[in-house]
């Protein structure tokens, strides 16, 4: 009880950021479940989600704010999929993972030119921002916020992918892209709205990820970004609950690490954690296992 | 009696819920022609995997030249599940990598060709002279090896010389027209020196005339390299022309094996072919 | 820039190669135009250095273009003709500088280096060729016992393992336990560098002149066919789990040696810069030349280096005409417009430059004689 009483800060920390990493990771395993494309670019789409809102803030209120930089990161997820990913359809899968880099590298250099550099404070987002007290330790409103948020969120998603149409259409495809097309699914839209979805979330766990953190850096969507990759490796990737439980265990390893006084290592952790899972169990913890027919 | 080159005892291959090959027992003898049949998703093509071990088999073993290549007998639910009892057998696992088997000298050909695209027709033959080659990858670097490179290049110009593919040596692989993509792809096998060759599918997509000379072509190569061949086949003109002994596959199982003539007569072989009226 | 001809030291036929492998001298003699060549090149650069003040661009651009060239003809070794998606180059050129650093600081000045480690705890250095050649093969060892567990995975995940790794190395490299070797996260520095610009092209030359004879060997031939058909390769018994770990140990050895020789350029070592997006940027200059191509990937490294650091850097200040601001000209607009030119590479001509191509002498002397020809055809008609 001592020991948690003096570690609480630490393991509520990992859990809210594990509640971040969780809707970002969604967005990974939902585009790799369908495309079989590790979207590099998504933790830049989560970056620009940031500076968004920081630029709209600057000027409107909160309750405009806050849906129009969800509104632009959904529509620049899905552009980057109609201008990047699309073209590149029966390509080598290698070609598309590099334009998903190019694209990285594009929206960092655009959101460097913009701030020029400079790391820019995140508006205060009254209420979430307030501090609270559980037990003996002080946190802002929003780090008990994000873990329910988060779980909201997935089970309507879970809820999304089971029992509507599209839904179907985006299990068939995770399943069999080429059967599903020549079943008549609409693969375009579908992954367009798969795109959507994801960039939703993205939006949505980086205002949380943000109100946290305080500053908005070119940069700063690349780490949470691989982080969040590895959580959808981790829990197996193609799977929501997998991504989500995933992302909830490193955010808490991560934290617990710091706890430790070994904050070098923290991200150096993350991905000996990938290595280990990819090594022993490739398949993550809730993934299928195929068989690649000759 | 010739000797016996290749034995696989119980191959069982299992995917997911599906018995892709159930208790394969088959033999081929050195200097036979052998073939498999069956119809399709019989398991044909699955046996192949498993004798040169891209697939590890559920169950079961296989040896080459009396010495067992691949091997697994696992403990617990999957023997259950397949045998019944635990049997007394020592249980092991022996799984050679392919290119191990194919070092042993087993060559094959693929039923949807697998050529080097971005090789040229020569650079195909010359990649199967690599594993015999002694060299590292020094002396390969700094052309110490040049002997070795050198005897490598004789016998695969040599090779495609004797396959008519002489000329095509410097074009792209995938620029070959069909018949001889298929031709270079067995040239390719030669190249590795094998005593057991296992053909997929050697005339699927082509016509009676081309699958005439394809019958000769193999009778010529086993006579001349001293090879043994076992073959997939869809054509029965050249599986009755050319195989000493026939074995037929259906839903992974053997349903039948013997001489071509006492196949053809053979009631649930045509069963399978045929299919059988439900309420026969 | 035949489609056949895709061989750099412009050997055509089997025959020929026959020949060629028959003795090394053969390999020279053969080679002689462009033995001729690199000297005449090296000879160039050393009239340029007389004649051009030391501050010019152009030298920048030639030191650093060496250096890329070599990181990037040693990444495409992996990617490029193996097929092996590996993202670690960064992690691999971090380790190159580090040793090269950590070994050639001269003892006098280690108290200086390691103030806050008491001098550090290495007492010794090594010659500078022999710190290259160490920085080459430390990196090499990672790179094999990274390859043991990681090799066997799928491209994609290969890519974000590698990546992994290249990042817990950083992290590995800042620890302030490591300092009295690494220096924790302070900067290594006054270790010997280069004053000529030659030094990194002759360093940078002689290792694409063996990778290009990796390439055009046996192995360069299995590696090539793993990266078509990893099945039908092993089915020809090439030893799949061997090979990979081949090229991917090599690649990461070059990649170490151009490590060593971008603390040198740079005279300074810290482990921040080497991230994630270096490892993007010279993929992208891979990708740039042509996946499969060294001419292509030495090519593009100039390139890309020369438009980053020379010709683009314009873009970055902010001009006037008159009283007139030139729209959208401020720091880092450069980047922007080369990450726009970039995309449409990507996305328009995926084969780069030279795609599997290589530019060859023999291809070169050919389209020279082919316009001679047609020039005095011109001439007498």
């Amino acid at each position: 009880m001592e020991f948690l009483n003096t570690n609480l800060p630490y393991i509520l920390a990992g859990i809210s950021v594990g509640g971040q990493y969780a809707l970002i990771a969604i967005g990974y395993t939902m585009v790799y479940g369908i495309l079989r494309l590790i979207n590099f670019a998504h933790g830049d789409i989560f970056m620009v989600a940031g500076f968004a809102m920081v630029y709209l803030s600057a000027t409107l209120p909160l309750y405009i704010s806050i849906p129009l930089t969800i509104i632009i990161t959904v529509l620049l997820g899905f552009a980057v999929e109609r201008m990047a990913y699309k073209p590149l359809r029966t390509a080598p899968r290698m070609s598309i993972m590099i334009s998903a880099i190019g694209v990285s590298y594009l929206l960092q250099n655009c959101a460097w030119y913009i701030t020029s550099g400079l790391a820019k404070q995140y508006p205060t987002i009254p209420w979430i921002s307030e501090s609270i007290s559980i037990g003996t330790a002080t946190t802002k409103i929003v780090t008990v916020i994000t873990p329910i948020l988060t779980i909201v969120l997935v089970i309507a998603l879970v809820i999304l992918i089971k029992y509507t149409k599209i839904g179907m259409a985006m299990r068939a495809m995770a399943k069999d892209f080429e059967t599903s097309q020549l079943m008549g699914v609409k693969i375009n839209s579908v992954i367009s709205f798969t795109f959507i979805i994801g960039s939703f979330l993205a939006a949505i766990g980086s205002l949380l990820y943000f109100t946290n953190y305080a500053t908005v850096t070119p940069i700063a969507g690349a780490m949470p970004g691989l982080k969040a990759f590895v959580a959808a490796v981790f829990g197996g990737i193609g799977s929501i609950p997998g991504a989500v439980i995933g992302a909830f265990i490193i955010g808490i390893c991560e934290n617990i690490i710091r706890m430790f006084g070994w904050t070098t290592f923290s991200d150096a952790f993350t991905f000996a954690l990938l290595i280990i899972i990819l090594v022993a169990k490739p398949t993550g913890l809730f993934g299928e296992k195929s068989t690649d027919k000759v | 009696m010739a000797e016996n080159i290749l034995h696989t005892e119980k191959l069982t291959m299992q995917f997911g819920g599906v018995v892709a090959l159930y208790n394969l027992t088959i033999d081929v003898n050195e200097g036979e022609i052998v073939a498999l049949i069956g119809p399709n998703g019989a398991g044909k093509t699955t046996a192949f995997n498993c004798i040169t071990g891209v697939y590890e088999p559920t169950y079961g073993s296989v040896s080459f030249c009396g010495q067992t290549i691949v091997s697994n007998h696992p403990q617990g639910k999957m023997k259950k599940l397949y045998l019944g009892e635990k049997g007394k057998e020592k249980l092991k696992r022996i799984t050679p990598t392919p290119d191990r088997i194919t070092k042993l000298g087993i060559a094959r050909t693929f039923q949807n060709i697998r050529l080097f695209d971005s090789l040229t027709v020569f650079e195909n033959v010359l990649v199967a002279k690599h594993m015999r080659a002694k060299q590292n990858v020094l002396t390969a670097t700094l052309r110490l090896n040049w002997r070795e490179e050198k005897r490598a290049v004789e016998e695969s110009m040599a090779l495609l010389e004797e396959q008519d593919l002489l000329q095509y040596k410097d074009d792209l692989a995938s620029s070959l027209p069909y018949g001889l993509q298929r031709r270079l792809e067995i040239s390719r096998a030669l190249a590795t020196e094998p005593k057991l060759l296992l053909l997929d599918e050697p005339a699927a997509g082509m016509n009676p005339q081309e699958t005439q000379e394809l019958a000769e072509f193999i009778v010529k190569i086993k006579n001349k390299y001293d090879l043994t061949v076992f073959m997939i086949e869809h054509h029965m003109d050249l599986v009755m022309q050319i195989s000493d002994r026939i074995y037929v596959l259906d839903f992974g199982k053997l349903i039948a094996h013997g001489t071509p003539s006492e196949v053809q007569r053979n009631q649930r072989v045509i069963d399978a072919y045929l299919g059988v009226a439900d309420d026969a | 820039m035949n489609e056949k001809n895709r061989n750099i030291n412009g050997v055509i036929t089997p025959t020929e190669k026959a020949n060629i492998f028959s003795n090394s001298l053969g390999f020279i003699k053969k080679n002689w135009i462009g033995f001729t060549l690199l000297a005449s090149l090296y000879a160039i650069i050393l009239v340029l250095e007389q004649v051009l003040p030391v501050s010019s661009m152009l030298f920048v651009v030639l030191k650093k273009g060496a250096i890329y060239a070599l990181v990037a003809v040693s990444m495409n070794l992996c990617n490029g003709f193996t097929g092996l998606f590996s993202l670690g180059q960064a992690g691999f050129m971090l380790i190159g500088a580090y040793i090269y650093g950590i070994f050639t600081i001269p003892l006098e000045a280690r108290a200086a280096v390691y103030q806050y480690f008491d001098g550090g705890i290495i007492n010794f250095t090594v010659p500078v060729p022999v710190a290259l050649i160490m920085a080459g093969l430390a990196a090499a060892l990672f790179a094999y016992l990274i390859g043991l567990p990681v090799l066997r995975l799928k491209s994609d995940y290969l890519a974000i393992a590698t990546l992994g790794f290249a990042e817990i190395i950083r992290a590995f490299f800042q620890w302030d336990k490591l300092g009295p070797v690494t220096n924790g996260s302070n900067l290594l520095r006054r270790f010997p560098v280069f004053s000529s610009t030659l030094y990194p092209f002759v360093v940078s030359s002689i290792c694409i002149t063996i990778i290009v004879l990796l390439i055009n060997s046996s192995y360069g031939r299995a590696f090539k066919a793993i990266r078509d058909d990893e099945v039908a390769a092993e089915a020809m018994g090439i030893n799949l789990a061997k090979h990979k770990q081949l090229s991917f140990t090599i690649s990461s050895f070059f990649a170490g040696v151009g490590g060593a020789l971008l603390a040198m350029y740079q005279t300074t070592v810290q482990a921040a810069p080497f991230k994630a997006a270096m490892t993007y940027e010279i993929l992208l200059i891979v990708v740039i030349g042509g996946i499969g191509s060294v001419t292509g990937s030495v090519l593009s490294s100039f390139l890309f280096i020369a438009c980053s650091e020379w010709w683009l850097r314009f873009l970055d200040s902010e001009t006037y005409i008159g009283s007139f601001r030139i729209p959208l000209l401020a720091s880092g607009f450069r980047k922007v417009v080369f990450s726009i030119i970039i995309m449409i590479i990507v996305l328009f001509y995926s084969q780069g430059i030279m795609g599997t191509n290589e530019i060859s002498i023999d291809a070169l002397l050919r389209f020279f004689k082919k316009l001679f020809r047609k020039g005095s055809k011109e001439e007498a008609t």
